[in-house]
């Protein structure tokens, strides 16, 4: 029963074929059983879950129940979690115990979600490679020599390994797409705003989203149903209606206008090339119409993002002073110590490159330079993008180069490892949805296809996908770990 | 690179040793040299974008609704007394 949807999953619990309990305590002993190969957990909460599904039971036997009663999954450690550690995989959090429930929490736990863990990442979602974690590196579940992807890492490790069938997950430069590819999982980040941010570790704000993976786009609808919307907690969320993200899953293409940016396929590894093209030819089959477009400006996506990014970050992580909470250094002889040092302890070598990049980029001299002309750069990519969906109803794309690579291979170099999110970054500096779907494997790795929506288009990206998983089954292969 | 990496270690209050300069130079230096290739694009009479949806903050109504949590709080802090956080000492 592991290796079900949440959709059969739900079938399952309410025709009482089991109970939230069992299928709890199924995945607990997959993860007891499974995760020391491959470390996508770093809090396995137990208790918790199975007293959550003992409360699910009680709502399934009472005709209580929603879609999502009863179903287990794991949260990233980025998510508060009231009376749970949340690490953000971080030494400087190593101590810290959540003393709220983010929203994105709050309202899983409303649907009746049971919690099975929180799970490894980057640390404070810096990274590509789930290398620069505090709790050790996690292992691609497809060859355990190979990196899952980051930042979320440990979620798409999990749900690909089938240790959970859903997980949360966030993406500020491709942390939700781009490890979803490398694990042969779905994923999606929503638009930006249209999943609060309240309780979710700030990274870089005006790129910061949180999202879903899951083995299905109709899973990852029937979650998002539960999970966007308003929250006046969160300044930057948007107040519009939720759609029921299910009811266009089985819409025809027909008619349908999918653009390929020419930008993404100069120079890809031809082997990826032709997984994305055969996928698009897919989709013209399905009544679809394919045409070339350009965004000109998207290869500076690069440069703008390695200034906007650590820009935020640098603020961001200003808060970590071991004053009020987190990692504090032993006797500081005065405050200036104190900061330093606790600082200096608590962050890991990639937490403290960006926020050393962050901190001159926004210096007197430089602020104009740089930050500021990054901004505006970001403007001439947002421009191609608005240009693109007069035309177009989405972009189809790569989500990576390549496939996974191996550990250590990628970690002297922090642009050869940038590079991995080349075709992932410019979604979050336009605050477009973006969803990766398995497409196939490139020598027994599994690879991502992107789409890309208009703002608020969730919909139907999760359409395009579910019918694309009608006439694939590339979604429905499993490591054998 | 004009990256005077003590001093910006000093803005950003991260303490490193020699040692640790030296390392994480020739790292910055690449991530710089790909940084510095966005100041030779044209962006005369572009304004800049500093939020995807360009929404402007809400504001909620000037009413008190925060309850006093500093016990829960504090419990989190490394040092505490008598509800006030502890640092070493500032003024002599």
């Amino acid at each position: 029963m592991f290796t079900y949807s949440i959709k059969e999953l739900a079938h399952a619990l309410a025709a009482g074929k089991i109970s939230s309990q069992e299928l709890t305590q199924l995945y607990l002993d997959r993860i007891a059983a499974l995760d020391p190969k491959l470390n996508s957990f770093i809090t396995v909460t137990a208790e918790h879950a199975l007293a959550q599904a003992k409360a699910a039971d009680k709502k399934l036997s009472t005709g209580e129940a929603g879609p999502l009663t009863g179903i287990p999954m794991a949260h990233k450690d980025i998510f508060c979690t009231n009376g749970i550690k949340t690490s953000c995989a971080s030494k400087m959090l190593d101590n810290f115990i959540a003393p709220y429930d983010a929203t994105v929490v709050s309202k899983l736990n409303d649907a009746g979600m049971v919690m099975l863990g929180k799970t490894n990442m980057d640390e404070f979602a810096m990274g590509s490679s789930n290398e620069n974690s505090f709790y050790g590196n996690v292992k691609n579940p497809w060859n355990i020599d190979y990196v899952p992807g980051g930042s979320s890492g440990g979620s798409a490790a999990a749900v690909a390994a089938r240790l959970a069938p859903m997980a949360t997950a966030t993406d500020t430069g491709g942390s939700i797409r781009q490890p979803a590819a490398l694990c042969g999982i779905s994923g999606l980040k929503p638009t930006y705003g249209r999943v609060s941010r309240w309780g979710m570790i700030a990274f870089a704000s005006s790129l910061d989203q949180g999202g879903i993976m899951a083995q299905t786009a109709e899973d990852i609808a029937l979650v998002m149903n539960a999970m966007a919307g308003h929250d006046e907690k969160d300044s930057t969320s948007i107040d519009l209606p939720v759609p029921d993200y299910t009811t266009k899953l089985q819409d025809s293409l027909k008619g349908l206008k999918i653009g390929l940016p020419k930008e993404y396929f100069e120079g890809l590894d031809p082997k990826m090339a032709e997984l994305i093209h055969t996928a698009a030819k897919a989709l013209e089959a399905q009544g679809a119409t394919l045409q070339e477009i350009s965004l000109p400006n998207v290869k500076h996506s690069l440069p703008v993002y390695y200034v906007i990014a650590p820009a935020e970050c640098s603020a961001n992580l200003a808060r970590y002073d071991g004053v009020r909470y987190g990692h504090r250094c032993d006797n500081p002889k005065d405050l200036l110590d104190l900061y330093q040092r606790s600082r200096a302890e608590g962050f890991g070598a990639e937490v403290k490159r960006r926020i050393l990049v962050g901190t001159y980029v926004l210096s007197a001299g430089y602020y104009d330079a740089y930050y500021l002309q990054a901004q505006k750069v970001r403007r001439l990519i947002a421009n191609d993008f608005h240009a693109a969906f007069e035309k177009v109803d989405m972009i189809l794309g790569p989500v990576t180069p390549n496939a996974a690579f191996k550990s250590g291979e990628k970690a002297q170099d922090p642009v050869s490892m940038y590079l991995s999110d080349i075709y992932t970054l410019a979604t979050n500096l336009v605050g477009s949805p973006g969803l990766s779907i398995p497409a196939g494997f490139i020598d027994g790795l599994p690879v991502g296809l992107q789409l890309i929506g208009k703002h608020f288009d969730e919909a139907r990206l999760l359409n395009v996908a579910h019918q694309y998983q009608q006439i694939t089954d590339w979604h429905k292969q499993m490591p054998s770990i | 690179m004009s990256f005077d990496i003590p001093k910006v270690a000093y803005l950003a209050r991260i303490a490193m040793s020699e040692e640790e300069i030296a390392a994480v130079k020739p790292k910055l230096e690449n991530v710089m040299a790909m940084i510095d290739d966005l100041v030779k694009i044209d962006t005369t009479n572009v304004a800049p974008l500093a939020s995807p949806l360009e929404q402007y903050q809400t504001l909620r109504e000037d009413v008190v609704t925060e309850t006093d949590q500093h016990v829960t709080y504090q419990k989190l802090a490394p040092k505490v007394a008598a509800d006030l956080y502890l640092v070493p000492q500032v003024i002599e």
